[in-house]
C-alpha cells in the first residue's frame, strides 16, 4: 500500500489530493479480490497505469494553465510585448556568441578521430620561432624515423592558373603529399582522393577538386572525371571532386595537386606544413619527445642548416591562437552579462506584474484553489513568456551569427559560418527555462506566500511591497552594475582599435590599388622573362591617364606574412645573424608604396645579375648590425649571395599592425638565378592612382591580357582595405561587444524607470500626504531623482570594481591601452548619470504633479 | 469534443443509469461490457477531472441510498451536456457501423 501511495506522488499535488483517497481505496478493493499472481499483475498494471495517466494529467494541466496564460497575457500586451522583447535579446546574444563559441573551440575538426589529428613544426625557439615549417629534408626524415605517428602527411599552397576553360583563372592550390587523404581519413566525394601511384617521380599530373569549384566552374558536371585541365601550362587530369565542407588546409583550397618531394633540397629552405596522426595507444607528449629525439639527431647530422632546430607537434584543434580564444571567450562573457541583465529585468518586470496581481491570486486563494496549482500557473506564465522570447531570440541568433562569421580564425580547417545546429538549440532551451523558471519562480513564490486576506481590502498596503521593493532595487543595481562592466569593455576595446587603426603600418595605403598576376613555372622560370613581363605591365600602366606610379613586389605586407630567410654577416659559411623579411621587388616600389627611403636610393632597372649584386634594407636592419655607422656600401650575405647595401627604407609592419615584423630586406627583381626563389618572384602589382582607383581595373585587365593571354589577374583590393581586414576581427568584436552595451544600457535605463515610475504609483498617497503637509513639489521631484541616482551609483560602483578586474583580463587585447583607463570610466559614469537622468526624470515629474486632494481622497 | 475516448463514452453510459462513485464506474463498465473493458484507476479518475471541467459530468452531496453510502466516495453525475454529448456519439457509431453495412461488412446482430 505505501508503493501506491508513493506511485500517487507522480500525478500533481493538486490531482493527487482531489483523488488520491479514493484511488487507493479502488487499488486496495482490487488487491482484496486477487490472489497469487494476480497480485503481480496488479502490481504491473498499477505502475503502467500511475506512469501513463501521471504524464497526461500533468499534460493537460499544462495545457490549460498554457491557455490561462495565453488569456491573461493577452490583456496585459505592453507587459508581454516588453518581456518577450527582453527574453529575445537574452538568448539571441548568449545563442549566437555559443554557437561561435562552439564552432571554433569545442566542436571537434570534421574528421574521424580528430582529436588524434597533429601538425608537426619545426622549433627554432633560440631564434623566435616556435612554430616554423619543415624543410623537405628534415620532413622526409621525421616522417620515416618516427615511432609515435601512424602517418605524416606534408602539404604547402601555391596559386596556379588555370587555362583553356573560358577566361584564364588563378587557383588556390594545395600541393600535398597523397597520403593526407589517409592521415585526415576522408574520401572523394566523386571518383577519387590522390593516391601514392600520383606522387611518384614522373607520374601524370593529376587534380582533385574542391566542391566549391566544381560546382562553380564546372557546373556541378559528374563528367569533369577523367577531363584533362591545364595548370600553369601542364595538364591535369581530374580524378576526383571532395566533399563540400572539407575546408583542409584551409577554406580558399580549389584543388589539391600532388606533391612531388625532391629529397636532396636544402634544409634552410623550411616552408612544408605537416598534419600526421598519432598511433594507437601514443600520448601527444610521448610523440612529441620521439619527434625531439629525433630533430637532436638531425642537428648532429646537419649541423648547419638545422643548427639550434627542434621538431615540436601541437593538436590540430589548437590551431588557435590565444588572442583569438580570448575575443571569443569575452564575446560569451558579455553576453551572458547581457543575459543576466535581460534575466533582472524580466525578474523586474514580473515582480512588478505580481504585485499588480496580488488580489487576483488572493481571491483565487480564497476560492480554494491550491497554492501548487496557482504557483504552476504563475511559472507557466513566465515559461510561455520565456519560450516566445527563446524562439524569436533564436531566430535573432539565425540573423546574427553570419554577421560574426569574422571572429572565426582563418587557421582552422572548418567552414568560415558556425552553423546553429541541435547541441546550440538544447543550449538556448536549457537558458529559456532557467530564465523563465528561475526568474519566474521568486515572484511566484512572493505572490502566492503573501496573498493573505488582507490585501483582498481596498488600498491596503502589507510588507509585501516593501521586501519586493527591496528585491527590485537590488535587481536594478545589478543591471546597472552589469551595464558599466559592458560599457567599460566597450570603451576600453574602442581605445584598444584606435591605438591599432593609429599604427602607422610603414606605409601609405590610400589610393593604391593592388592586384595579384601569379606568374606560372617553369614557363617563366627565367628571370629575364618575367622581367619583360613585368616590364611591359608596369609601362602600359604608368602610361593610363590618373596613374601616379606602379610597381610589383613578391608579396604585400600584412597579407603575407612570412617569406623570410636567414642572413649572415661574413662569408658563406658563417652562422646566421638573424631572419629577415625578404622581398623582390622592381624600381618605384618604396615611391608607389610611399615607404620613406631614408638613405641611398631605389633599386634601379640596370640592377642586373651582370652587375654589382644590390639590396636596401630596412632602418631596423642597419640599426641591428651597423649601429651608429653608415650602412651604404656595407655587405651581408643573403638568398645565395653577398650583396652590398645601396639604400636603406622605413621600417615596414609586414606581420600586421600589432606583431613585431623581421627586418626587411628587398632584392632588385633582376637579381635572382633563373629558376631560383620562385616562391619570391613578384606577383604582387601595386598601382598609386590621383583617381578613384577602382575606375583603373578594366584597363589593368586589357593591360595583363595584352601581355600574356594567358595570364589571370586575381586579388585586386585597395591597399587601404587590406590595412582595414587586418583589424577586422578586432572590429567585428567590438561591434558585437558595444551592441551588447547599448542593449544593457537601454534595459538598465527601463529596470529603473519601472522601479521609480511603480514607486511613485505605489505611494500616490504618501506622496500626496506630504505635499498637504507643506513639501514643494521640487522636494517630491528630488526625492525620486535622489532614489535613482542612490541606485545607479550604487550600480556605478560595483560596476566599476568588477570592470577593473574585466579589463586586466582583457588585457592582452588592448594593444597596451591601461585596464583602468581614466577616460573610458570616465565616460562609462557619464553614461550611467545619462541614464540616471532618463529613467528617473519622468517618474520624478509625475510625482511632482500628483494632486495631493486627489491622491488623499482616491488612494 | 467528438469522438470520445473510450473511457468517457463508457463512463457517460454507466452514469446515464445512475449517479455512481468512482469504484462503481469500473465495476459498472466491467459488468457491461463482459470484463472486455476494465477501466483502470487513472484513467477513471484523470477522465473524470476532464469532464468535470468540460461540464459533462458534476459531483453530487446528497448520498443515494444510505445502505450504498460510503464515506469516503464521491458521486457523479451525468449532466444534460453529457447526455447530449453521449446520444451524438451514439449517433455517430451507428451512422458508421450503417455504413459498414452498406459497404457489406455488416457485422450479425448477436
Amino acid at each position: 500500500m505505501r508503493f501506491y501511495r508513493a506511485l500517487l506522488r507522480l500525478y500533481p499535488r493538486s490531482f493527487r489530493q482531489e483523488y488520491g483517497v479514493e484511488m487507493e481505496s479502488i487499488f486496495r478493493a482490487r488487491r482484496r479480490e486477487s490472489t497469487g499472481l494476480a497480485v503481480g499483475a496488479l502490481w504491473v498494471e498499477a505502475l503502467a497505469d500511475t506512469l501513463n495517466n501521471g504524464l497526461r494529467v500533468h499534460w493537460d494541466h499544462l495545457m490549460q494553465d498554457v491557455r490561462y496564460s495565453l488569456r491573461s497575457l493577452l490583456h496585459a500586451r505592453g507587459f508581454a510585448f516588453t518581456a518577450i522583447v527582453v527574453a529575445a535579446l537574452g538568448t539571441g546574444a548568449t545563442t549566437t556568441t555559443f554557437s561561435v563559441a562552439d564552432h571554433v573551440l569545442v566542436r571537434p575538426l570534421p574528421f574521424p578521430e580528430s582529436d588524434r589529428l597533429v601538425m608537426v613544426w619545426q622549433d627554432q625557439r633560440a631564434r623566435g620561432y616556435s612554430r616554423i615549417e619543415l624543410s623537405i629534408g628534415n620532413y622526409l626524415d621525421l616522417k620515416d624515423r618516427n615511432k609515435s605517428l601512424a602517418g605524416l602527411a606534408a602539404y604547402t599552397s601555391n596559386p596556379v592558373n588555370l587555362v583553356g576553360h573560358g577566361a584564364p583563372e588563378r587557383l588556390d592550390a594545395s600541393f600535398v603529399t597523397p597520403d593526407l587523404f589517409g592521415v585526415l581519413g576522408v574520401h572523394a566525394a566523386h571518383g577519387r582522393a590522390l593516391i601514392a601511384a600520383d606522387g611518384e617521380p614522373g607520374a601524370s599530373g593529376v587534380a582533385l577538386l574542391s566542391d566549391a569549384l566544381w560546382r562553380g566552374m564546372f557546373g556541378s558536371d559528374p563528367g569533369v572525371l577523367g577531363r584533362t585541365i591545364v595548370l600553369d601550362g601542364l595538364p591535369h587530369v581530374v580524378v576526383g571532386v571532395m566533399p563540400g565542407g572539407f575546408e583542409f588546409p584551409t577554406r580558399e583550397t580549389d584543388v589539391w595537386l600532388a606533391f612531388r618531394l625532391a629529397p636532396d633540397e636544402d634544409r634552410a629552405n623550411m616552408f612544408l606544413r605537416a598534419v600526421g596522426r598519432l598511433a594507437p595507444g601514443v600520448t601527444i607528449e610521448q610523440a612529441r619527445s620521439d619527434l625531439s629525439t629525433i630533430a637532436a639527431q638531425l642537428e648532429r647530422e646537419h649541423p648547419v642548416a638545422n643548427a639550434e632546430t627542434g621538431a615540436t607537434l601541437h593538436l590540430l584543434r589548437d590551431q588557435v591562437s590565444p588572442q583569438a580564444r580570448t575575443l571569443i571567450v569575452t564575446l560569451v562573457a558579455a553576453s551572458l552579462c547581457l543575459l543576466l541583465i535581460a534575466c533582472f529585468n524580466l525578474a523586474n518586470l514580473l515582480l512588478a506584474r505580481a504585485l499588480v496581481r496580488q488580489r487576483e491570486v488572493a481571491i483565487r486563494l480564497a476560492m480554494g484553489v491550491s497554492w501548487e496549482r496557482l504557483m504552476r500557473q504563475l511559472l507557466t506564465e513566465s515559461l510561455v513568456l520565456g519560450v516566445v522570447g527563446g524562439a524569436l531570440g533564436v531566430v535573432l541568433a539565425l540573423i546574427a551569427t553570419p554577421l560574426v562569421a569574422q571572429l572565426v580564425p582563418t587557421t582552422l580547417p572548418i567552414p568560415d559560418t558556425p552553423s546553429v545546429d541541435l547541441r546550440v538549440l538544447a543550449i538556448a532551451a536549457i537558458v529559456v527555462l532557467g530564465t523563465a523558471v528561475g526568474f519566474g519562480a521568486v515572484p511566484a513564490i512572493r505572490t502566492t506566500r503573501h496573498a493573505d486576506t488582507g490585501s483582498l481590502r481596498e488600498g491596503t498596503r502589507t510588507g509585501t511591497t516593501r521586501t519586493t521593493e527591496r528585491w527590485r532595487s537590488a535587481l536594478v543595481i545589478a543591471e546597472v552594475a552589469a551595464t558599466v562592466v559592458l560599457l567599460v569593455s566597450a570603451g576600453l576595446l574602442t581605445r584598444a582599435l584606435w591605438n591599432v587603426q593609429g599604427t602607422d603600418p610603414g606605409f601609405r595605403s590610400d589610393t593604391v590599388l593592388t592586384a595579384r598576376t601569379a606568374l606560372p613555372f617553369p614557363k617563366y622560370a627565367p628571370t629575364e622573362q618575367r622581367q619583360q613581363f613585368y616590364d611591359r605591365v608596369l609601362n602600359d600602366v604608368r602610361a593610363l591617364p590618373g596613374v601616379a606610379n606602379a610597381a610589383y613586389a613578391s608579396f604585400l605586407p600584412l597579407v603575407m606574412r612570412g617569406g623570410i630567410w636567414p642572413v649572415t654577416l661574413g662569408g658563406r659559411g658563417d652562422p646566421e645573424v638573424g631572419t629577415v623579411s625578404l622581398r623582390l621587388v622592381t624600381p618605384g616600389y618604396f615611391d608607389t608604396m610611399r615607404i620613406p627611403l631614408h638613405r641611398g636610393r631605389d633599386v634601379a632597372a640596370g640592377d642586373t645579375m651582370q652587375g654589382p649584386l644590390v639590396a636596401v634594407v630596412s632602418d631596423s636592419f642597419a640599426r641591428r648590425h651597423w649601429p651608429d655607422q653608415d650602412p651604404i656600401g656595407r655587405q651581408f650575405f643573403v638568398a645565395f649571395f653577398e650583396r652590398t647595401v645601396i639604400g636603406v627604407a622605413g621600417d615596414v609592419r609586414v606581420r600586421g599592425l600589432e606583431r613585431d615584423s623581421e627586418p626587411q630586406v628587398y632584392l632588385p627583381s633582376r637579381q635572382v638565378p633563373d629558376g631560383a626563389l620562385i616562391f619570391y618572384a613578384p606577383k604582387d602589382l601595386v598601382v598609386r592612382a590621383n583617381v578613384p582607383p577602382t575606375t583603373l581595373v578594366p584597363a589593368l585587365r586589357q593591360i595583363v591580357a595584352a601581355a600574356d593571354a594567358e595570364q589571370p589577374l586575381s586579388d585586386v583590393r585597395l591597399l587601404s582595405d587590406i590595412v582595414a581586414g587586418d583589424t577586422a576581427g578586432r572590429r567585428a568584436q567590438l561591434f558585437v561587444v558595444l551592441g551588447f552595451a547599448v542593449i544593457a544600457f537601454v534595459l538598465a535605463a527601463f529596470g529603473l524607470y519601472g522601479l521609480l515610475s511603480f514607486a511613485v504609483a505605489s505611494q500616490t498617497r504618501d506622496i500626496g500626504v506630504r505635499m498637504a503637509l507643506g513639501a514643494p513639489p521640487r522636494r517630491i521631484l528630488g526625492m525620486v531623482m535622489g532614489r535613482g541616482l542612490a541606485l545607479s551609483l550604487t550600480g556605478l560602483a560595483i560596476g566599476a570594481i568588477i570592470a577593473a578586474g574585466t579589463g586586466r583580463w582583457l588585457q592582452s587585447l588592448l594593444a597596451g591601452v591601461d585596464p583602468v583607463d581614466p577616460g573610458v570610466f570616465g565616460a562609462a559614469g557619464l553614461l550611467v548619470a545619462a541614464m540616471t537622468i532618463g529613467g528617473a526624470s519622468m517618474p520624478a515629474f509625475r510625482a511632482a504633479r500628483i494632486d495631493p486632494i486627489d491622491a488623499i481622497r482616491t488612494g | 469534443m467528438l469522438p470520445l475516448s473510450i473511457a468517457t463514452f463508457h463512463i457517460l453510459l454507466s452514469l446515464a443509469v445512475e449517479d455512481r462513485h468512482g469504484y462503481g464506474i469500473i465495476q459498472d463498465v466491467i459488468a457491461r461490457t463482459g470484463g472486455s473493458v476494465r477501466l483502470s484507476a487513472g484513467t477513471l479518475y484523470r477522465s473524470i477531472h476532464r469532464m468535470l471541467e468540460q461540464d459533462l459530468v458534476l459531483e453530487v452531496h446528497e448520498r443515494p441510498a444510505p445502505e450504498d453510502d460510503d464515506e469516503r466516495r464521491r458521486y457523479y453525475r451525468i449532466t444534460s451536456f453529457g447526455e447530449a454529448v453521449a446520444r451524438a456519439e451514439a449517433r455517430r457509431l451507428t451512422d458508421l457501423v450503417r455504413l459498414a453495412a452498406a459497404s457489406g461488412l455488416a457485422v450479425e446482430e448477436a
